[in-house]
């Protein structure tokens, strides 16, 4: 199953290469991995989307835990929360596409954040499948260049993450 | 007040005081060169010189395992450092508290490919508890302090702490924090209390429990509360081989070590227990053999101070994380406050089954043979040193033997590479346990193939005196490797037939050593006591051994704790 691990950890250089160590040397897959300091510039928070059984999962966590920079974790997929990645896409754009491309865009309430005669460049922000679906509803040939940020979460109501 | 400002390698030498660091296993080099002069100009903080960075690990380690301290390691950049890698790996696959520090290049030059640079934090990165570098003097005492904490508390390790050149150059105050906090770091010490009921409800009912123990209990002190609680619920003990002294071998509950080359008695005790008490192991796959067979019928407890360790690789019923001697303590207060007492008419059953897997006596050997059987080399060692001796040993069959018939009855006596299997390991290991063990016997059980991986090491037990005994098996094989190729390879022996082995006898004597080269059974008894009465030489015992001995009983590979082939 697919699961979004949100981290707090010790802003210091070298805190990422742990995390991404721990995972390629214990054979864990990461589909994704964003990370950037919090309102606290001593902690960063990183979100990671990984896929593994039960059991998996719970190595993960506590490896993840283990790790001396990691100062708190939460399975955000063990309760309600949202999820949300940021895409930007370069696109052909000329003569008729480019009526066809901006409503496309507007459907799936994106925008265009950059024009040139030959291309848009459009950003959309959602839930990864609704990123997938824009893409897929792109004539392929159109695609010029895909940006996607990986995903970040944040947990709904009054459960959060922060020591 | 202003108070006096000193350099980064002075606070280096008084944070290692401030430690109580009796001795530091080393190598110098250009990195490293003012902390070797802030060290020479001082003599509390003794230091050892290694002939390589390998030994000076392993080392460090032995003298933590034997003592219950951690071992210090100063080595310098690059090379330096790549050399202790293997020992840092070693003493993390055996959680051997351990702080290396190692030499880098000045700040200025980091990244740019300097002389004898490496990187250091990411080469070891994989293999430590945790490492850091130092960017600014100003932090040199709270990082030395931080990296001892975090290598002696929770699930200990090695902690490497890599310094610039510049900074053991610059000036500050020193002031050495009396204690460390860390937000990210704050290891559990006692179990939770409804889980310690719930084992001991299994305790009462249990009808075939055993206690597998492993090194945890020895690395946590927790032999005593360990064999009190065995004794008062009459449980049989199966020990790791990490785990060996944990519980006495010559304590007729001790069912022998588990595992691939454990008795028969104490893998088919595994294998048809109703409830597992594991404590302070880890369930490696030497242990479990294959994995879905391991077991099958068990409630299983799991005491470990390493929450990762529980559920790893077996799905545990009743996990109690925390200190073993302290979640053994409050175990045996649990049970004494309930009175809580075993099953005594199904125990009975139990250790009857168990006394009919003994009476096959799975480690006979041939004692008739006109060729010295390694197995009775260890057993007259044994039996020579009433069982008290430190005993080292590297990787491979003599390892088997040793951990078969020396028959361990103190925690920290069994000093060998568990987890890693790291061939070398022996000598250098045996030096930092004589150092912490000056007038005790230390023997390094080795083979002519192990020995010869840190055999320069023969060097530094002559510059110190190191009178450690060394006992080579000698076989002419890689003897391991051949058993393998002889049962699964149609006996191809394919590099492990070791040719043109040196003289021991002049090797050893070349360094200043005794040596001594023994051929015949019946000289075995007579060449070890007059070992043993050498007390102040290091004696390179030779001994030719059967060249085609095997390790049995033996649980092949995928298979299941019943299935040992049996000699």
């Amino acid at each position: 199953m697919r699961h979004i691990i949100s981290i707090l950890m010790e802003n210091e250089a070298g805190a990422l290469s742990r995390v991404a160590g721990l995972f390629s040397a214990r054979g864990y897959n990461i589909e994704s991995l964003t990370v950037a300091p919090t309102e606290d510039p001593s902690l960063s928070r990183m979100t990671l989307v990984t896929r593994g059984t039960d059991d998996i999962i719970e190595q993960i966590t506590k490896q993840l835990n283990k790790l001396i920079d990691v100062v708190k974790l939460i399975d955000m997929t063990d309760g309600p929360h949202i999820e949300r990645e940021m895409m930007l896409v370069k696109v052909h754009a000329s003569g008729d596409r480019r009526t066809e491309l901006k409503r496309l865009s507007d459907i799936f309430r994106g925008r265009v954040i950059d024009v040139t005669d030959e291309s848009y460049t459009i950003e959309l922000t959602g839930a990864g499948e609704k990123l997938d679906a824009f893409l897929q509803a792109l004539d392929q040939g159109v695609i010029i260049e895909v940006v996607r940020s990986g995903v970040s979460g944040i947990a709904r109501g009054d459960r959060s993450l922060k020591i | 007040m202003a108070s006096v400002e000193v350099t980064g390698a002075e606070i280096f030498v008084r944070s290692l005081e401030a430690e109580g660091v009796e001795f530091i296993f080393g190598y110098p080099g250009g990195a490293v060169l003012h902390i070797y002069d802030a060290l020479h100009t001082q003599d509390k903080v003794k230091h050892i010189l290694v002939r390589h960075e390998q030994a000076a690990t392993h080392a460090a380690d032995g003298y933590a395992r034997s003592c219950d301290k951690p071992g210090v390691v100063l080595v310098t950049s690059g090379p330096g450092a790549t050399n202790a890698v293997t020992g840092i790996a070693t003493a993390y696959m055996d959680s051997i508290p351990m702080v290396v520090f190692t030499g880098q290049v000045p700040t200025h030059l980091i990244g740019n490919d300097a002389f004898q640079e490496a990187d250091n934090i990411g080469i070891t990165r994989p293999c430590v508890k945790h490492n850091f570098l130092v960017k600014d003097v100003r932090d040199l005492a709270e990082t030395i302090k931080k990296a001892f904490y975090v290598a002696t508390t929770g699930r200990p390790g090695p902690v490497v702490v890599d310094i610039p050149k510049d900074i053991t150059a610059d000036k500050t105050a020193f002031s050495y924090p009396d204690k460390v906090e860390m937000r990210s770091y704050n290891p559990v010490h006692v179990g939770h209390s409804g889980q310690i009921k719930r084992a001991v409800k299994l305790m009462r009912k249990a009808r075939r429990p055993i206690f597998y123990t492993g090194g945890g209990v020895i690395l946590g002190d927790a032999s005593e509360s360990l064999t009190e609680l065995a004794r008062i619920m009459n449980f049989p003990v199966t020990n790791t081989l990490m785990g060996l002294g944990a519980y006495p071998a010559t304590d007729p509950q001790f069912v022998g070590m588990l595992g691939m080359h454990g008795t028969y008695e104490a893998n088919m005790a595994m294998h048809h227990c109703d409830v597992l008490f594991a404590i302070g192991a880890r369930f490696d796959d030497r242990v479990t053999g294959q994995i879905e067979k391991f077991c099958p019928n068990a409630t299983i407890v799991h005491v470990d101070i390493d929450p990762a360790s529980i559920s790893k690789n077996v799905q545990v019923d009743v996990p109690i994380v925390g200190c073993v001697a302290n979640v053994l303590k409050a175990m045996l207060k649990e049970v004494k406050k309930t009175d809580a007492k075993s099953d005594a008419v199904a125990l009975q059953d139990w250790w009857q089954q168990i006394d009919d897997w003994r009476s096959k006596d799975c480690l006979k050997f041939d004692r008739d043979s006109d060729k010295i059987k390694p197995q009775f080399v260890v057993e007259t060692l044994y039996k020579l040193t009433n069982g008290d001796a430190f005993v080292t040993s590297d990787v491979g069959q003599h390892q088997m033997w040793a951990a078969q018939f020396y028959k361990f009855d103190k925690p920290r006596r069994w000093i060998n590479s568990g987890g890693l299997g790291t061939m070398g390991f022996g000598l250098p290991a045996a030096m930092g346990v004589q150092f912490a063990h000056p007038d005790a016997t230390v023997a390094c059980i080795t083979g002519e193939g192990s020995i010869q991986m840190c055999i320069q090491e023969l060097s530094t037990c002559t510059q110190y005196r190191l009178p450690v005994k060394i006992i080579n098996l000698n076989n002419g094989y890689l003897g391991m490797v051949r058993q393998w190729q002889e049962f699964f390879y149609q006996k191809r022996y394919a590099m492990s037939y070791m040719e043109s082995l040196p003289d021991f006898v002049k090797l050893a004597e070349s360094y200043g050593h005794v040596g001594m080269q023994i051929t015949r059974p019946g000289d075995v008894e007579g060449a070890l006591l007059e070992m043993l009465k050498l007390k102040d030489r290091l004696v390179f015992m030779d001994f030719l051994t059967d060249r085609e001995e095997n390790v049995y009983p033996m649980i092949p590979a995928g298979g299941g704790q019943n299935e040992m082939i049996l000699i």
